[in-house]
């Protein structure tokens, strides 16, 4: 299993000079697994360019597991390229809600006076479903979801393949409920990310900058590297990256990640775009 | 993955709330049992919840010997956490306990059900009231 980051900003894209080397993209990665069926973890503007990517590669089965509705996570499926493509195939997973189903809740965005186009025009086949409490089984693979906190139904998800298994949290906020002395199962997304080879975390924020916005439903770099520690996840990938910060600034928050974690672990990394990770 | 031991959500979030709150309050998860209770709580059972652990309601309640002013027993299923879980409604009453340290209270007790979706109970929680 391989994971590849196509957006990693958090809350609104950000392009210019200042984020080159990590991108200016929102929340998306890929799983790129053996099989010819695209598996995509958000719909935030890095999945632009992948769809142009996945029109190359000319994959037709593609599934789509949102983590939440909030726009960031959101805003790139409208410019989707295969959605334009008849031959497609697309399902779309995502947190049910108590009120309005999944469909209705997307297409909210995707119509007039939001958009130009209306959903219905969309050629490619689209199905829509509602994550299940089990988890997902697909070809090699298992894809578990779980509602983590974040406002409004949230979920983080974990991918287990060939022993290998990789956490996704890129809108979380552990420390709001609890980390430290906390029993792993008492952690919001605490089995989620157990013993994981590798966790893609929110870590939007300095520690001087989370005290201003707790309760936004962002983590620190600290709260990241502590819920890390806490579930005995093996390596973090601080991820969400917050649009004021520069590739300077998110530097700086990649040293203080390493200040914060033991010589023994693994030092945290820097999500940017473009970057694969390799799972054994 | 070992899902059965993550706690759900709501109840993360509840736990959080009632160690915020100065009132005695209580967490059972969707098996019936005990799975939290408050720093103010403690102070009333007179013991430290990390002593007590997980088990079933019924029987940690039944430890203080819920009765009416008048002495006379309430039996489990005319308690508001039973009420609770059994029928999924709020309930509240007032009664008698003895609490660990041999100290006969006067409480009053509200319980309501939690939900994390319209058909998903994931516990109730109790708040004891000091009359």
């Amino acid at each position: 299993m391989q994971v590849k980051i196509w957006g990693c900003r958090g809350s609104v894209a950000t392009p210019g000079p200042h984020t080159t080397k990590y991108g200016g993209n929102t929340s998306c990665v890929e799983v790129l697994l053996d099989d010819e069926t695209a598996l995509v973890l958000d719909a935030g503007t890095g999945i632009r360019a992948l769809g142009l990517d996945l029109i190359e590669r000319d994959t037709r089965q593609i599934r789509l597991f949102l983590t939440h509705l909030h726009l960031d996570h959101l805003e790139g499926l409208r410019f989707f390229a295969p959605l334009w493509d008849e031959n497609v195939a697309l399902e779309i997973w995502g947190p049910r809600s108590p009120v309005v189903s999944l469909r209705d809740r997307i297409l909210r965005s995707f119509s007039p006076p939001l958009f130009p186009l209306d959903f219905r025009d969309v050629p490619a086949r689209i199905t829509f479903h509602d994550l299940p409490g089990e988890p997902w089984l697909g070809e090699g693979i298992a894809l578990h979801s779980d509602l983590v906190l974040h406002p409004g139904p949230t979920v983080g998800f974990r991918l287990e393949a060939g022993g290998s298994s990789v956490a996704y949290l890129p809108d979380h906020e552990p420390a709001l409920a609890g980390i430290d002395a906390r029993a792993p199962d008492w952690i919001s997304a605490g089995a989620l990310a157990r013993d994981a080879d590798f966790v893609l975390h929110d870590a939007q924020y300095s520690e001087a900058e989370y005290e201003a916005k707790i309760g936004w439903g962002h983590s620190s770099v600290a709260h990241a590297v502590e819920f890390t520690r806490a579930v005995g996840a093996r390596r973090l990938v601080l991820f969400h990256h917050e649009p004021e910060h520069s590739d300077r600034v998110l530097e700086q928050l990649e040293e203080r990640a390493c200040e914060l974690t033991e010589d023994d672990r693994e030092p945290p990394l820097l999500a940017r775009e473009g970057m694969v990770i390799e799972l054994d | 993955m070992e899902t059965q031991q993550q706690k759900q959500l709501v109840l993360i979030l509840a736990r959080a709330f009632a160690s915020s709150l100065s009132t005695p309050t209580l967490l059972a998860d969707a098996r019936g049992y005990l799975v939290f209770y408050n720093e103010a709580a403690e102070a009333v059972v007179g013991r430290r919840f990390s002593e007590t652990g997980e088990m079933p309601f019924d029987e940690w309640v039944a430890a203080f010997e819920p009765r009416t002013s008048d002495a006379v027993p309430i039996p489990p299923e005319q308690r508001p956490p039973r009420i609770a879980f059994d029928e999924r409604r709020p309930s509240h009453a007032q009664y008698v306990v003895t609490s660990a340290d041999g100290l006969e209270r006067e409480i009053e007790v509200s319980a309501f059900p939690l939900f994390a979706h319209t058909d998903e109970f994931v516990g109730i929680i109790v708040i004891f009231w000091r009359s």
